[in-house]
């Protein structure tokens, strides 16, 4: 079997589990959720609001990544999966990408919802200004979803394995993963304030944000396919 | 691409499936094994006893190719776990005090999972589950419902599903009743007759002795005692 096929299996595997245990549906997303009007109940002011929706979101999207990424974790060390997949000789690269792949569906469907809570808590809208200003905007805020996702995707998988093998891994992953999202967390905020054109930001602007987005994405997703294998080995 | 894992090549099919000569294994600073030797042919069920902390448990580690051999020289299935342990693992299922199962899944689901790994057909992996008496009232149930020794059964059909030739089991009885010690036998009976040649590392010595066909004592890292064949 090729890395790739096996690390299908592994993501329709993940994505079968969740499914069926329904932690995302149950848990996740009313976290995410609250934590969005927590944020609406804290900064109880409509301009305040329209300047930080778009960090606020992002941030609601990394605390809910500790969650999944814990959870993703959760289900091969229960009983020992983990080190069944080590045992067979699974390629290291697949399980990494596999993981990492239902971790990003699950990211892009929670970022899709918490778009979605901003637009009906903090009255957010899409970039309209000039004759394509919709389009662009729209065009901008999906490829910063999509790059974002991945980046963090990676991030989490690799950290997430890398802190399985411990004791103490709930302490330790938030430790670990928030200092390495914090490029993510800010190139993601900038870009979509330039697609929903927060503080007068406009579209272009956010171009090199979602190019940060994307490099960060390429080198996690490159350095931890290859660093994943000797992580979970030690 | 990862490349399908290489087969034994047949000179080697035709020797013995577990060659080790006095091996020396460390773990962190600790000797674990000091000049280990074991020749087990393919088909036979050997039973390891020995104290707690003697090695046994370092003795399946490193036949699963989870442990460096520092010292003497070491063959699992013609491989050389010197330089090939990457190539062992494919063809070596260990089962030690955990399933290794996605308890959210049902038992067709996981076997089905392990069995793809290697490419299994799905008539291969009904084969499996029926090998192992899990392919009827039990397929579509979630593993977290099962007993334990069901999940034992379970997980033993995931082994064969990825066609692992090696069985390497650590206190296999461990946490079963009666009866699933009684089914658990019966499955490694059917397994050796049938081809894998399989380790057990056991306290158990009366029930796992009758399994076995041959015995051997590990003692401080050493296999003391090689045993008869039945």
């Amino acid at each position: 079997m090729s890395t790739w096929k096996v690390a299908c299996l592994i993501a329709v595997k993940d994505l079968r589990v969740e499914r069926r245990s329904k932690i995302v549906t149950n848990q996740v997303l009313p976290f995410a959720g609250i934590t969005m009007v927590s944020f609406a109940f804290a900064l109880d002011k409509q301009n305040v609001l329209d300047t930080v929706a778009p960090g606020l979101i992002w941030l609601a999207t990394t605390f809910s990544l500790l969650i999944l990424v814990q959870r993703s974790f959760s289900i091969e060390t229960d009983d020992g999966a983990l080190d069944a997949m080590r045992v067979a000789g699974i390629d290291a690269r697949a399980i990494f990408l596999g993981k990492a792949m239902a971790l990003a569906v699950q990211l892009l469907v929670l970022e899709i919802l918490l778009l979605f809570a901003a637009v009906v808590f903090y009255g957010e809208s899409i970039q309209s200004s000039g004759a394509q200003g919709p389009v662009l905007a729209v065009v901008l805020l999906v490829t910063t979803l999509v790059s974002a996702t991945c980046g963090l995707a990676a991030v989490g998988t690799l950290y997430g394995g890398l802190a399985a093998g411990f004791k103490g891994s709930e302490t330790l992953l938030p430790l670990l993963t928030l200092p390495a999202v914090a490029p993510v967390l800010i190139g993601a905020t900038k870009a979509v304030e330039s697609a929903v054109g927060t503080a007068g930001a406009v579209v272009s602007e956010g171009w090199q944000w979602v190019g940060l987005l994307a490099v960060f994405a390429v080198a996690f997703g490159i350095g931890g396919a290859l660093a994943f294998g000797p992580l979970i080995d030690e | 691409m990862m490349s399908p894992a290489p087969s034994p090549s047949s000179a080697t099919v035709d020797g013995p499936v577990i060659a080790l000569d006095d091996v020396v294994a460390v773990l962190g600073q600790f000797p674990a094994l000091a000049g280990a030797s074991l020749t087990v042919e393919r088909g036979e069920i050997v039973l390891l006893r020995g104290p707690n902390g003697a090695g046994k448990t370092t003795l399946l580690r490193l036949c699963a190719g989870l442990l460096p051999v520092e010292r003497g020289t070491a063959t699992i299935l013609g491989f050389d776990l010197s330089t090939q342990r990457e190539l062992v693992r494919p063809h070596v299922g260990l089962l030690g005090h955990q399933n290794g199962l996605y308890l959210d899944l049902s038992v067709r689901e996981n076997v089905n999972f392990w069995g793809r790994t290697v490419g299994a057909s799905t008539d291969e992996i009904h084969a499996a589950m029926a090998r192992m008496g899990v392919a009827e009232r039990l397929a579509d149930i979630p593993c977290r419902k099962l007993s334990a020794g069901q999940k034992r059964r379970t997980s033993l059909a995931c082994l064969v599903a990825r066609r692992a030739q090696v069985w390497l089991l650590d206190e296999p009885h461990a946490g079963l009743d009666a009866t699933g010690r009684d089914e658990l036998d019966a499955t490694l009976a059917q397994a050796a007759g049938s081809g894998a040649t399989i380790l057990v590392a056991s306290h158990e010595l009366e029930r796992a002795g009758n399994l076995a066909t041959r015995s051997v004592e590990v003692i401080a890292g050493q296999v003391t005692a090689l045993g008869d064949r039945k």
